[in-house]
């Protein structure tokens, strides 16, 4: 009997403990990526970059006297798992704000629910149009994919003399179509020739195809995919003779110089930053964040860093971590050190700021020019 | 003229590979008549073996290194067929088919989740081990990689028939696929047989699992389901139980793709969508009007 009532007292007082602890005030910060799979890459940059902004903030003393918290829960890269960890996020962790998801996919998957809840969401690198549309309180740290892909095109037009050009995307893909869709545009607007080839999201086997598009004879090869996906395809490309041909991407293409320099070599991608940037503060958080992690920062981990920091921003501004005022405060939000580009939203949410030229030479980036968005 | 030779490059390199994995798939059905749906799986191991014996091998980039490496990953794989039948398979010789079916889908999910445990998720690059280049093979234009895969499909599947039609233990399979107990009676070991027919099936799976690895350059732990479905339909399409049929059901189903995504594709741009829904009609197709396949025998139900 007596030992039956140590034992209860021993719950008791453990529950209370964990309840004190959960109690203890921090500032909550949610975030949705791809931790496993294929695209793991890509969620996990997100998680580390946050997780850097918070330690810095924490070093600096956190804020309201307050810590910041980053929850980062695992979407698989799936729509329907996105709205599970949200829904995890809002109700049982309880979180400030969302950063995330990392896919367009996800993140409109859960647009609806967080437009309902007020929930300030500020993704750093969903790069589909619609995400931000209608939606006061979702914001992004990236530009759009129609930008992206418009820019991209520009730079095949103006630079690199492409009178030619191929689209190849995944067609399972809407941020692989987004981007194909407003490079398509802007060939047609100049009036100069484009052909689109489509993929599906489980195929490995791209040499019918490729050797369809060989037979084109393109200037350009504009390939808006993931790292997984462009690497096979540049692989096969490579044992299919394609001359002069010049390959092109997105933001999807950041790594890519990891496993597949050989077969990238030479070839152009657009992104939100290059690691190879001389200016101060990029070369303070490689520095941070290599040291950290033991890698250098991808595109995606310096726009979650930075989503953070906007964040941070906007809690100072509003004051408090009241949802309604940080939305408001994001709205007008002015942050000028971020890494990838000062952030300022525009009425839809997304941010006006440069776009970057990259040019893979010899398994690093180099930076070709910077374009300044209208 | 030279798009169209180069089209059906293509599809011989994927209808090599879909070859090789739908041997596995008939000699287990003839054997005893089981879809081995693990069988995928089985190629994607050896795949990952590959990938590990590519990446461990200090050789591996000589022609004799990639030769090592091909073998090395059949025997690691046909080991792994034979642990698979002992452990999976074998207690349930004698019980109804379905129950057999059930746990071969098992022993793939199994199988896959295994590699995930073992590999992790994330896609595995595998190292170019065959040189990324073409070579003018009798006036033709050919990539070396495509005479790989083809040259050596060709060489195991002229191996695999005269083995099954030349030898002792050839002759004992054909004999258990046609009657076990009879065979049995005959005083022919139908366990080792049905050991050396899912080692065979194994290693030439295997086979096709390196090679689709090396020429689509990845390897995950899902890698073996598409191809191994294809495969399976194939298999199908040739007359299930049919070794020759399975070859001829992987170039059919090859060239099919290549026509779908490289031919049709030029008329009508929607067709690389619809690829996989031709495939799998064609199992449709033949399961509703020749279930026998193209070279399958027509067999009549025994009351």
């Amino acid at each position: 009997m007596k030992k039956l009532t140590v034992l209860i007292v021993a719950i008791i007082v453990a529950i209370g403990l964990s309840a004190c602890d959960s109690g203890e005030e921090t500032i909550k910060i949610g975030v949705i990526g791809p931790l496993s799979g294929a695209d793991s890459l890509y969620g996990v940059a997100v998680e580390r970059g946050a997780k850097l902004a918070a330690k810095e903030i924490n070093e600096a003393g956190g804020l309201f006297d307050k810590d910041f918290e980053v929850i980062a829960y695992d979407s698989k890269g799936q729509p329907d798992e996105g709205v599970n960890v949200y829904n995890r996020l809002v109700d049982q962790d309880e979180v400030d704000a969302i950063v995330g998801g990392t896919f367009s996919g996800v993140t409109l998957a859960i647009k609806d629910l967080a437009v309902q809840e007020g929930i300030p969401v500020l993704t750093p690198t969903a790069t589909h149009p619609d995400v931000t549309l209608d939606a006061d309180n979702i914001f992004r740290a990236c530009y759009t994919d129609s930008y992206q892909g418009e820019v991209a095109a520009q730079f095949a037009i103006e630079t690199l003399e492409a009178t030619k050009a191929a689209v190849f995307y995944n067609i399972d893909d809407a941020y692989s179509e987004g981007l194909a869709l407003a490079f398509i545009d802007a060939y047609e607007a100049a009036e100069l020739t484009i052909d689109d080839y489509t993929f599906n999201a489980n195929t490995d086997d791209y040499s019918a195809v490729l050797t369809t598009i060989q037979s084109g004879d393109y200037d350009v090869v504009f390939v808006p995919a993931y790292v997984a996906s462009v690497g096979a395809i540049l692989t096969q490309a490579a044992t299919i003779d394609f001359g002069e041909t010049i390959f092109m991407g997105g933001d999807g293409w950041d790594g890519i110089e990891g496993d597949y320099a050989d077969v990238a070599e030479g070839f152009y991608f657009v992104n939100h930053y290059a690691k190879t940037d001389p200016a101060q503060n990029v070369q303070d958080f490689v520095a941070n964040f290599t040291a950290e992690y033991g890698v250098a920062p991808n595109a995606l981990a310096a726009l979650a860093y930075d989503a953070v920091y906007a964040l941070h921003a906007a809690f100072e501004d509003a004051g408090s971590t009241d949802r309604a005022a940080v939305i408001a405060a994001l709205a007008d939000l002015s942050y000028a050190d971020a890494v990838t580009g000062a952030i300022a939203f525009d009425a839809n949410g997304d941010p006006l700021k440069a776009i970057t030229v990259i040019q893979v030479v010899e398994g690093t980036h180099v930076v070709i020019d910077k374009v300044q968005g209208s | 003229m030279d798009y169209v030779f180069k089209q059906l490059i293509n599809a011989l390199n994927t209808g090599s590979i879909y070859a090789l994995v739908a041997i596995g798939y008939t000699m287990v059905y003839g054997i005893i008549r089981l879809i081995n749906f693990a069988h995928g799986d089985v190629m994607m191991f050896g795949a990952y073996f590959a990938f590990i014996f590519a990446t461990s091998l200090p050789f591996s980039d000589t022609a004799g290194g990639v030769i090592l490496i091909m073998l090395l990953s059949m025997a690691a794989a046909a080991i792994m067929g034979v642990l698979i039948e002992k452990i999976a398979y074998k207690r349930l010789r004698r019980a109804p088919r379905i129950s057999a079916l059930i746990t071969a889908i098992g022993m793939s999910l199994f199988l896959q989740n295994l590699a995930l445990l073992i590999f992790k998720a994330e896609p595995k690059v595998m190292p170019a081990l065959v040189p990324k280049t073409r070579v003018d093979f009798f006036g033709l234009d050919i990539p070396v990689l495509t005479l790989y895969t083809f040259g050596f499909s060709v060489l195991f599947m002229v191996l695999l028939t005269l083995f099954v039609r030349k030898t002792r233990p050839g002759k004992a399979m054909r004999a258990v696929s046609q009657d076990q107990d009879a065979a049995r009676l005959m005083g022919i070991n139908v366990n080792s047989v049905i050991s050396l027919t899912f080692a065979l099936g194994s290693a030439l799976g295997a086979l096709g699992g390196v090679f689709y690895s090396l020429s689509y350059s990845q390897v995950y732990p899902t890698l073996g389901v598409m191809p191994g479905l294809k495969a399976f339909v194939a298999a199908v399409l040739g007359g299930i139980g049919n070794i020759g049929g399975a070859m001829l059901g992987g170039y059919l189903i090859g060239l099919l793709e290549t026509v779908t995504n490289g031919f049709l594709s030029i008329v009508w741009k929607e067709a690389t969508r619809w690829t996989d829904a031709f495939v799998f009609a064609v199992l449709i197709f033949v399961l509703l009007f020749k279930p026998s396949g193209i070279l399958g025998k027509h067999v009549k139900e025994k009351v």
